[in-house]
């Protein structure tokens, strides 16, 4: 950030570059510490300690424990490992569904287009987070039926995305360049179109991953989706909530760590978007 | 005026839409295990008093005939009877209505307030340190958990400070201002994060586009430039984005009222699917989706009003 | 000889990291006069010209050095405050792409009565009859009516026209017309010139017409200035510069051109590529693609040289040519 600031013009590429890099450090150290949680974690997240409840943090325990003398810098730690995949399964899948979708929609057009806007429409009437609370709750609370939900849900920005590109570049030269190469529908599709219309969809998955996560952890926070005891930063926050008064490190350091993902994954976009030159 | 010619035939696309909400709200709703007759009388009921709870609320017929009865209902304006609180679903959304309501335009007028003078600043002294301030701040609200921000929110301001009441309504205006403050303050931050940094990237491609050189050839000073030629030019994009931020803000507003405990739309939809309460979580749920609806049609019109290049 | 309504002096300018694109640039334009600088893209015209409305992206460019004399007084240290008056009140400028250099959500008439407005304290309803005015000098049908179109409802060579009609809505002494007629078919372009022409005689305005076809100049204007990165090569009236040209530059973008004698073969070109501007070449930025480079060539830059009345070029070895035909 301070090598953007030295050279504060917007065509220098190091505004790109710095938040990018930056962006991948603050990841990397997350993903790093949850992969390296055994070692890392002073503390089984699990394990109770009735004599240490509610422990303002100190040298001991360097951020706290909770209402069951659970060692709070422990379990953020080993949260990280359920949010990331929060993070990373709640996009693949739509991202795969969506990208599918949308092409086939987009390149092909006419009815099958209309009908897919039309479910689109629909699918985006509701509010996000309604939806999925709804389907999560026929399914059955779980961190397996918020990937359902997401799949179900999530797949249609995916699917927009896409198909504006693709329709985009539908009439582009080089297509129309392939069809005279007689080129098959799929081919084109797939070989060709697809990549170049797949930038924007990969920028927009990083983003992407800010929201899945945010929804993840309110999902938990409201108790449907992972359960305890298991630790998630979005149930852990939903924990601390009864002893907000008592014990407040509870529920901010939780709440802190999905902030520094969430801004981690936001600087990828960001950079990823300056560099590959994304337009929203 | 041609331009506004699809102000009236919009609507009609509409109906597909409403028809596909109905159907999905309906589907969804009776998706969900568990039988609202047992949920009402509980563990311990016979069974004839299921069978007559199940007879009072049609609940026996075959589905397509309840979704009949639902769509006769509707349009005669009923939603039908709240399981749980033994109302009229539309009593109890009106009663609700209101604190979401406020919710939302409070949110949305707040977030308004916070987005534009930021991305001005931002986008007047870009590449400066006010700019990456801004970029950052509002990156970092990006990924602020509403949950969370509601309850630091609450520590710092309700509980140490002693500021703003903790929880619930209110009765009286002045109590129902002071209870919503922390509420609105909460989505309003999330939402202004987007609309900032949006607003930001517009504002800076219009004070670099062709057309403001132009402006500044003609003699206008950069503050005339930017209020009269930039900014009307860049607020389009945003407001378009704000609509489509509509849902989510709808979305944010149920985890809200859960945390602050108000009493509005959000809390009844979570509760009724909950105590499967068909009646409300449908009647909910179509009110949502329709507001949207209309939103994004609200959108549009005013997106060719702001700009006179688009047809729609 | 009457007085210079505009008098460039030694302009320069530097990028941050002291590259000049515009180098000791000099010249003088009489009233009434249209005077075509001519230069390939990287020339430096476009900069030379931003420089002259001090319009020039701070901090990246900035004026090294140099005197612009508008009427007598120097621009280039005047406040920015009296630069804005002379900005669209003294010197106005057209664009290349007026799509882009119109405001799309504001109506013609309100973007012209915006500049009255603010040179002129007149009224609104002056503003507007003073818009509607301006509309139809530059030749637009109806143009009560038309000062309510948006940019975009007009076709391709009236919103030039409208562009034009918002640069003189305020009589400036000078327009700076940046390329006007290249992104124009090639009867449009020659009613857009025409009309520069008309305005130049029925108001006097001065003209500087940046472009890279000489075919152009020498339709409409009365002298030519050439640049070759950022340094002026020849300059005079526009008959002694395409008849007998001094530099071999001018010489070569004279041989590039296509006579509509027609004619067999390639055309010519001249070989090679303008230097880049970090890697600017010693003595005479044309050297290495020059035919006639002496050793002296790349020792000295060379400098202005009279060739004539009214005619400079900065040459080491001139050419001394008998007078050419003058190409259509």
């Amino acid at each position: 950030m301070s090598v953007a600031a030295a050279r504060p013009l917007l065509l220098r590429p190091f505004p790109g570059r710095a938040t990018l890099f930056t962006g991948l450090v603050l990841v990397g150290l997350m993903v790093l510490a949850a992969l390296l949680a055994p070692w890392l974690a002073p503390y089984d997240p699990v394990l109770q300690d009735g004599d240490a409840r509610l422990v303002a943090p100190n040298a001991v325990h360097l951020l706290g424990t909770d209402n069951f003398g659970r060692d709070v810098l422990s379990r953020v730690i080993w949260a990280a490992r359920v949010d990331l995949q929060i993070a990373f399964l709640g996009v693949v899948f739509p991202f795969v569904i969506g990208t599918i979708i949308g092409t086939v929609a987009g390149y092909f057009g006419g009815v099958v287009d209309a009908v897919l806007m039309r479910i689109i429409d629909v699918v985006l009437a509701f509010p996000y987070l309604v939806l999925i609370i709804a389907i999560i709750a026929i399914l059955g609370p779980g961190l397996k039926s918020f990937y359902i939900s997401l799949a179900l849900v999530g797949w249609v920005s995916y699917a927009r995305l896409i198909r504006s590109q693709i329709l985009i570049l539908k009439s582009a030269d080089f297509v129309l360049a392939a069809r005279s190469l007689g080129y098959s529908h799929s081919r084109i599709m797939f070989r060709h179109l697809l990549p170049n219309a797949l930038v924007n969809s990969i920028v927009f998955a990083m983003s992407d991953m800010v929201l899945v996560l945010l929804g993840g952890a309110s999902i938990s926070f409201l108790g449907l989706g992972v359960q305890p005891p298991t630790a998630e930063w979005g149930i852990m926050v939903a924990e601390g909530q009864g002893f907000i008064t008592q014990a407040w490190w509870m529920t901010t350091f939780p709440g802190i760590a999905i902030l520094i993902l969430s801004f981690g994954f936001s600087l990828i976009a960001d950079g990823l978007g300056e560099k590959l030159g994304v337009r929203e | 005026m041609h331009r506004y010619r699809f102000v009236l035939f919009r609507p009609l696309q509409f109906l597909p839409v409403l028809f596909g909400i109905s159907v999905i709200t309906f589907v969804l709703v009776r998706l969900i295990p568990g039988d609202p007759a047992r949920m009402l009388l509980g563990t311990r009921a016979t069974a004839s008093a299921l069978e007559r709870i199940r007879a009072q609320y049609g609940l026996d017929e075959p589905i397509w005939v309840q979704y009949l009865y639902f769509l006769k209902n509707l349009s005669a304006g009923e939603m039908g009877r709240s399981i749980v609180f033994k109302t009229d679903v539309l009593k109890l959304i009106a009663t609700r209505i209101e604190p979401t309501l406020v919710l939302v335009a409070g949110s949305v007028l707040l977030a308004i307030l916070i987005a534009v003078p930021m991305a001005t600043i931002a986008s007047r002294q870009r590449g400066r340190m006010p700019d990456q301030a801004v970029r950052v701040v509002s990156t970092l609200g990006l990924g602020t958990p509403p949950f969370w921000l509601a309850l630091m929110l609450m520590i710092v301001f309700s509980v140490k400070l002693d500021l703003f009441p903790v929880s619930g309504y209110g009765r009286t205006l002045s109590e129902k201002a002071a209870h919503m403050v922390l509420p609105c303050l909460t989505i309003a931050l999330s939402l202004s994060a987007v609309l900032t940094r949006s607003l930001r990237a517009s504002l800076i491609a219009q004070i670099t586009s062709d057309q403001a050189t132009a402006a500044r050839a003609r003699g206008l000073s950069e503050g005339a430039v930017f209020w009269r030629h930039v900014m009307p030019n860049a607020i389009v994009p945003t407001l378009n984005l704000l609509a489509v931020n509509i849902g989510w803000l709808i979305g944010g507003t149920v985890i809200v009222e859960s945390v602050f405990a108000i009493p509005g739309m959000g809390q009844l939809l979570i509760r009724g699917i909950f105590s499967r309460d068909y009646m409300v979580v449908q009647g909910v749920a179509m009110c949502f989706a329709v507001a949207t609806v209309l939103v994004n049609f609200l959108a549009d019109i005013l997106t060719v009003a702001a700009d006179p290049r688009v047809k729609l | 000889m009457t007085a210079p309504v505009l008098s460039v002096q030694g302009l320069s300018v530097e990028t941050r990291d002291g590259v000049r694109l515009v180098d000791d640039l000099s010249f003088d334009l009489a009233p009434g006069e249209i005077l075509g600088l001519v230069g390939e893209s990287g020339s430096g015209k476009t900069v030379a010209c931003r420089a002259l409305m001090r319009l020039l992206p701070e901090p990246a460019l900035r004026i090294a050095g140099g005197r612009v004399a508008l009427l007598g007084q120097d621009l280039v240290p005047l406040p920015e405050a009296r630069m804005r008056d002379v900005r669209g009140g003294q010197i106005g400028m057209i664009f290349q792409n007026p799509t882009a250099h119109l405001d799309p959500v504001m109506r013609i008439g309100d973007q012209i009565a915006e500049a009255v407005r603010l040179h002129e304290n007149t009224t609104r309803s002056d503003a507007r009859a003073r818009a509607v005015e301006a509309l139809r000098q530059v030749g637009i049908p109806d143009p009560e009516a038309r000062a309510g179109s948006y940019a975009h409802e007009f076709s391709g060579g009236m919103r030039q026209r409208a562009m034009i009609a918002v640069a003189l809505a305020c009589n400036p002494k000078v327009l700076i017309a940046d390329e006007p007629t290249t992104a124009l078919d090639v009867t449009v372009q020659a009613q857009i010139l025409r009309l520069l022409m008309d305005l130049r005689d029925r108001q006097g305005v001065s003209i500087i017409l940046i472009t890279h076809d000489l075919g152009v100049v020498a339709q409409t204007c009365d002298s030519i200035a050439v640049l070759y990165a950022g340094r002026l090569c020849e300059r005079g009236p526009k008959r002694d510069v395409l008849g007998a040209p001094s530099h071999h530059y001018t010489a070569g973008l004279i041989r590039c051109q296509p006579t509509s004698a027609g004619g067999e073969g390639l055309l010519d070109t001249i070989p090679g590529q303008p230097p880049s501007m970090g890697a600017m070449p010693g003595g005479c930025r044309f050297h290495p693609r020059c035919a006639a480079a002496t050793v002296a060539c790349k020792g000295d830059q060379p400098d202005q040289a009279a060739r004539g009345p009214g005619h400079v070029a900065a040459c080491h070895n001139p050419l001394t040519s008998a007078r050419r035909k003058v190409g259509a």
